[in-house]
């Protein structure tokens, strides 16, 4: 756990002047939990962060890492127990990717055959082949190789408290969706405590469990993502997290969470007339078409069969995409507006019908934080 | 053929000579490593400390070789070694201050910050940062002030020889006051061979000093 009580960093100037880099700023970030200190350049963000392992000393306030008051513990050995990592990732130059890892085991004197197994491990849980890397120097490296070693340096004495300061800033947009990926499967085992420096809403979208804003040294709001893009506290943050801040709540829910379960469905066998009754009986102008155990085959439309006969195998389409229950709505409404759909099937990993989401359900869904009483999502729309 | 045929005679002295010449250099840059590498280090520490010592070094390397000689006669007697080794040895110390100095406080101001700043949010205290970070990243730089002043002074170490220091320089002095041109073309031969030798010996060294893939790094 990160506590944070009323502080502040007053810089002097050398004309005499001062400036208050973070004014009484105070939080909590919860155990296991990643907080994304987040604002534009100058606001305080990195001052911050960096007095929480003494970097930068702080002028007043408290600071309790852990449960302990940091004032109680001497800096270099508050140090070696919170892990850290820098947008410039600072891997050390003339030392072994092994070396490098263990850094802080050796400074804390942990037994050689200790550390340099875990780096082992280390750099295993970042998908990279121990026999081929321990032995390499960082420059033998690829930018994102580099950081996923800068992280795992940070986590080799295992400690409880992760500071990461833009630690993905560096990375090329593709390489950095992957780490941060990795990096968050890798959170949802080791349950660090994260305070992480960002710049980017998007990212700290993805990667906060809460995030806090600042500005000009004054935490403007500390809030989920959710909770934050859904009610901006003023117009410096409206602004800030962009006109389209309730699109980009998209991102933050699952499809499972809109998806209407339906166990209306058609088989090909079955006669026109039966689909259109279904139809016609549960307000639906579409109707999935599944495989003999349940697959997502196709679909009819109610008005291409409103006077046709026969089977629903010679009447019905294909359908043109579908999402998984586990995708973000975001992949949903991407694939609709690409097939000019209103609606998708859902299927799950060995494409068995699970239900549908529609506009209808996903505009509801994100309209819903802002009306006092939500009424049950309509489907009249399929 | 005179001088090739005066150096096939005269082997044994030649030989004698150089390791004296070597003997003159060698201890002087040991020992000028010893003091400059510390000081090039301390002084990172203060920029006024560190205009001051690089203006002063870079005084003493201007005090034409002969001029400084001379001046350290009566210093030194006092003494009793107003000619001879340890003049030859304090010049060679002194000269080679600037290069060693400027290059170890060069190298280690310029260390990337970025190095400086994870090896301190790590928790490094500042004898472990120098110690495991900036000094193993500064040697190639140290390294090539080394060479400098070797190479530099070897040549100055010929001229030692008119203070009875002996040394290759002795074949100079003694062919230019003879009028042998055999014995000068063999000082000068040796002075050059032995230079681009060292430099040599000392850029491989450098090289073994660079740890694999960081060559390049804190330059």
């Amino acid at each position: 756990m990160i506590k944070l009580d009323k502080l502040s960093k007053i810089f002097e100037t050398p004309g005499g002047g001062t400036v208050t880099a973070a004014d009484k700023v105070t939080m909590e970030v919860p155990e296991g939990e990643i907080c994304v200190l987040l604002g534009p350049s100058g606001c305080g963000k990195t001052t911050t962060l960096k007095m929480i392992n003494g970097l930068i000393p702080k002028t007043s306030g408290k600071i309790h890492v852990a449960g302990r008051d940091t004032d109680d513990v001497d800096p270099v050995a508050l140090r070696r127990s919170i892990g850290y990592v820098i947008q410039q990732i600072g891997l050390f130059p003339n030392m072994t990717i092994e070396d490098n890892i263990s850094v802080v085991p050796d400074l804390l004197g942990w037994d050689r055959k200790k550390s340099r197994a875990r780096a082992g491990e280390l750099l295993e849980l970042v998908n990279l082949d121990p026999g081929i890397f321990l032995k390499r120097f960082p420059k033998e490296l690829s930018g994102g190789q580099q950081q996923r070693v800068g992280v795992i340096r940070a986590l080799a004495a295992d400690p409880p408290v992760l500071l990461m300061d833009e630690p993905f800033g560096a990375i090329d947009p593709i390489n950095r969706a992957v780490i941060q990926d990795e990096f968050l499967k890798m959170q949802k085992e080791l349950r660090k405590t994260i305070a992480f420096v960002s710049h980017d809403i998007d990212e700290a979208i993805k990667m906060g469990d809460k995030i806090a804003i600042f500005k000009d040294g004054i935490l403007e709001q500390y809030d989920s993502p959710d909770d934050l893009l859904a009610r901006p506290k003023n117009d410096f943050i409206a602004s800030f997290l962009g006109s389209d801040r309730t699109l980009k709540r998209l991102s933050l829910l699952k499809v499972s969470d809109v998806m209407i379960s339906s166990q209306i469905r058609v088989v090909a066998q079955d006669p026109v007339a039966k689909a259109r009754d279904l139809m016609k009986e549960a307000g639906h102008k579409n109707v999935v078409m599944v495989g003999p155990r349940g697959r997502a085959r196709g679909f009819l439309h109610l008005n291409d069969i409103l006077d046709e006969t026969g089977r629903v195998e010679e009447h019905f389409q294909a359908l043109p995409t579908t999402v998984h229950p586990d995708d973000d709505l975001r992949t949903a409404v991407s694939r609709m507006f690409r097939h000019d759909t209103t609606w998708l099937a859902c299927v799950d990993d060995d494409g068995f019908f699970q239900g549908f989401v529609t506009q209808r359900a996903i505009s509801h869904a994100l309209g819903a934080t802002y009306r006092d009483h939500a009424d049950h999502a309509p489907a009249e729309a399929l | 053929m005179d001088t090739l045929l005066f150096i096939s005679q005269n082997l044994d002295v030649i030989a004698e000579r150089t390791l004296q010449h070597i003997s003159i250099v060698g201890v002087a840059i040991g020992l000028a490593i010893l003091t400059g590498v510390p000081i090039g280090i301390l002084i990172t520490l203060n920029q006024r400390a560190a205009d001051i010592v690089l203006y002063i070094a870079a005084i003493i390397i201007t005090i034409p070789s002969i001029a400084l000689f001379g001046l350290m006669i009566p210093v030194l007697s006092l003494i009793g070694h107003g000619i001879g080794y340890l003049p030859a040895v304090i010049a060679v110390l002194l000269y080679s201050q600037l290069p060693i100095i400027r290059n170890t406080y060069t190298a280690i101001s310029n260390v990337d910050p970025a190095l400086r700043e994870a090896a301190r949010g790590l928790g490094m205290p500042p004898k472990q940062r120098l110690a495991r970070v900036e000094i193993p990243l500064a040697i190639p730089v140290v390294m090539a002030g080394v060479r400098i002043a070797v190479v530099m002074n070897i040549g100055i170490t010929a001229i030692a020889a008119y203070i009875g220091a002996g040394g290759l320089g002795v074949f100079i002095s003694r062919g230019i006051s003879q009028s042998d041109p055999r014995q000068l073309i063999t000082g000068a031969i040796m002075v050059s061979l032995l230079a681009i030798a060292s430099d040599y010996a000392l850029l491989w060294l450098q090289r073994r000093l660079t740890p694999a893939s960081s060559s390049g790094a804190g330059h």
